[in-house]
């Protein structure tokens, strides 16, 4: 085990019991929180897996054997969205998971940075223009992502120039958070050799992944999340089957030499990453989202299209239809 | 059809005895050129193989390094001894192969590599005073790294081994298969290989080389396990009392020698216990001699164009014919001295 490892449980559980002060959580107990993420890696890393892991249930089906055909075609990048809900600690969450596939399958990978790039500008685009409506839907469901889990593969070296690239780009408009995917095939020496490395480079590219003490005003949180921000980048191995033995239910994954634990910390970050999700951090995610990346993006995008200040805020201005006939030169050039 | 009983003892059946005592003091030469992505396992297989440290693996693992933007072709060459035989081995890694955003045309330094072995051969087989013995630095395998945890081959795959197959003997193996369960291992496998099929890959040993019943038996078992799923390890473990080469998880100990875990035995057997010196001769007889009748009918092309051209132009006939050599200049082979 990593000689240096905090012991985050005992504190996290004693955070779960006494709710962080956040209108969020009064207003979404009827409605159920909506939360958006999404999850980006080459394909192998187990994102499926992982996503099925996390909601406890298959959510995902295992995809069906692909026609030896198509080997030599990758597949286009594609965003597919399954909507889950769930119940943590008593908070109900309406989760959106959308699963990047295709992302760096192909030979040429250079264009997928645009596409996601222009996905998660979409959805901000769709909130500038229905915060601006005179006549606002109330039943409007917010898609801005709140998370993007990007997987590293575990090489065992430092981060590849896919991954730079991807967090460079996307970093200023969505929440990002590496993880290493197939973790275990990474003995404890290498994957702490690993995290090392990867932090490393994040350090000298300067690359802009979410910072999980952003919020420097509470200082107890502030040592939490210095304390979880030692395990980044997380790692994730995900659950095969499941075992009924003297404990119970076991999530867990076989090999001819050993029996690895999903559930076990010693082992794997993935119980620590799934309650920073859909726990702890659930609301830190939103609110970064909402009132920083959501207003730069807003910000540059109405200081652009040639509005001054104020003018998009007022309901009955005349120019809100303008909102929606932003010209394509508005946005940020490639 | 029995060959007539010699009377007395001749004594011709010592040829093999002479030849092997020929052989060690010649020694041989091996080429073995690694093809993957970075963080596959490349170096420590082949490590683990030979049970030497050969090569260093070419990993970015500082972030001051810069990352490599093209494919690099980086031999290195030692000589290692076994019981008297002399092997002058030179193992040629790849970095920077499929490590970037955009990897067109990553295989092109690989395949021009292989090629101007070939290349440098002919060349020096077609001199008037040739040497007597050449040395050779043409190819005789490649090993292709899988990525473990895809659904089979990826399009890079495809395309890579479509040209590298044209040119050399090919063994894919997945290294880093200790991240694989053993269902998802035989489902990779079988996917790869009909896709393989599909695409008409056909990777060595090659079906047409079978022609004793032994060997196809053999082959048929080999051509089975392909592709190798192996673990590689240049650490030696202590369990319960037992040394062992392999790999400590939190959750149990890889032998790689055992063959419930990986098929490394099976891997390393082939590769230098029972198919090296066919992976030598195939390399001369297959691959070489289809690159050498490509080249020497398009010198003739050439020639024949130019009288052509002489005799209705003003070109005298007895002109130098520019393309005496291939047309890719021969790489000078370095072999970097070891001690």
């Amino acid at each position: 085990m990593a000689p240096s490892a905090p012991s985050i449980t005992s504190t996290m559980s004693a955070r779960a019991t006494t709710p962080r002060p956040s209108s969020y959580r009064c207003k979404s107990e009827k409605r159920g929180m909506i939360y958006n993420i999404m999850l980006v890696g080459q394909s192998g890393l187990g994102r499926r897996t992982f996503l099925n892991t996390l909601c406890e249930r298959e959510v995902i089906p295992s995809a069906e054997a692909p026609n030896p055909d198509t080997a030599n075609v990758a597949d286009p990048m594609k965003f597919d969205t399954y909507e889950v809900n769930l119940e943590e600690d008593g908070t109900r969450i309406s989760l959106s998971v959308i699963d990047a596939a295709g992302f760096g399958d192909g030979l040429d990978n250079t264009s997928c940075f645009k596409q996601l790039q222009d996905y998660i500008e979409a959805q901000f685009d769709e909130v500038l223009v229905e915060e601006s409506r005179i006549k606002r839907n109330r039943r409007y469901r917010d898609h801005r992502l709140h998370a993007l889990i990007y997987f590293i593969a575990p090489t065992g070296h430092s981060l590849r120039e896919l991954d730079i690239e991807l967090i460079r780009r996307l970093g200023e408009y969505v929440n990002i958070i590496p993880a290493i995917g197939r973790a275990d095939s990474l003995t404890v020496e290498e994957l702490q050799t690993f995290k090392q490395n990867v932090m490393r480079d994040i350090d000298f590219y300067k690359l802009p992944i979410y910072n999980f003490c952003w919020d420097e005003s509470d200082s107890e949180a502030l040592k939490e999340n210095r304390d979880i921000m030692d395990f980044l980048p997380f790692s994730v191995v995900t659950c095969d089957e499941v075992l009924d033995n003297e404990y119970g239910l076991v999530r867990v994954r076989r090999y001819p030499w050993g029996t690895i634990e999903i559930d076990d910390e010693s082992q794997c970050d993935f119980v620590l990453l799934r309650y920073i999700l859909l726990n702890s951090h659930i609301a830190d995610l939103i609110n970064y989202t909402e009132e920083v990346l959501y207003e730069n993006y807003r910000t540059k995008k109405l200081e652009v299209g040639g509005f001054a200040e104020g003018e998009g805020d007022d309901e009955d201005a005349e120019d809100d239809d303008d909102d929606d006939n932003v010209p394509q030169s508005a946005r940020k050039p490639e | 059809m029995s060959a007539p009983e010699v009377q007395d003892y001749v004594g011709f059946d010592t040829i093999t005895q002479q030849m092997e005592r020929k052989f060690l003091k010649r020694g041989f030469n091996l080429n073995v050129i690694l093809v993957g992505e970075s963080g596959m396992g490349k170096s420590t297989l082949v490590n683990s193989i030979f049970s030497t440290h050969l090569v260093d693996s070419q990993g970015r693992r500082t972030a001051q390094e810069v990352i490599r933007k093209t494919t690099e072709i980086s031999p290195v060459t030692q000589t290692l001894e076994e019981n008297g035989v002399r092997v002058r081995l030179t193992i040629i890694d790849t970095p920077g192969f499929g490590d970037q955003c955009n990897n067109e045309g990553c295989w092109v330094p690989v395949i021009k590599y292989i090629k101007d072995q070939h290349a440098a051969y002919l060349a020096r087989e077609l001199k008037p005073f040739r040497d007597r013995i050449i040395n050779d630095t043409r190819v005789h395998a490649c090993l292709y790294f899988l990525n473990p945890g895809s659904r089979g081959l990826r399009p890079l795959d495809v395309e890579v081994l479509k040209r590298l197959t044209e040119v050399t003997n090919v063994i894919p193996v997945i290294a880093k298969s200790d991240s694989m369960t053993t269902d998802e291992r035989t489902l990779f496998k079988r996917r790869v290989k009909e896709e393989m099929a599909f695409h008409r890959i056909s990777v060595y040993p090659y079906a047409c080389d079978d022609d004793v019943d032994e060997d196809r038996a053999l082959n048929a078992s080999i051509r089975d396990l392909i592709p190798f799923a192996v673990v590689g390890s240049e650490e030696t473990i202590d369990v319960d009392g037992t040394v062992v080469r392999g790999r400590r998880h939190g959750w149990g100990v890889i032998n790689i020698f055992d063959e419930a875990h990986c098929d490394f035995v099976h891997l390393r057997n082939f590769m230098l216990r029972t198919h090296l010196s066919d992976l030598i001769e195939v390399t001369a007889q297959r691959h070489y001699e289809q690159f050498r009748t490509s080249q020497l009918r398009q010198i003739k092309e050439l020639r024949d164009q130019q009288s052509a051209a002489a005799a209705a132009g003003a070109v005298p006939p007895g002109a130098v014919v520019a393309q005496q050599q291939p047309p890719s200049a021969p790489l000078p082979h370095q072999p970097m001295a070891q001690a």
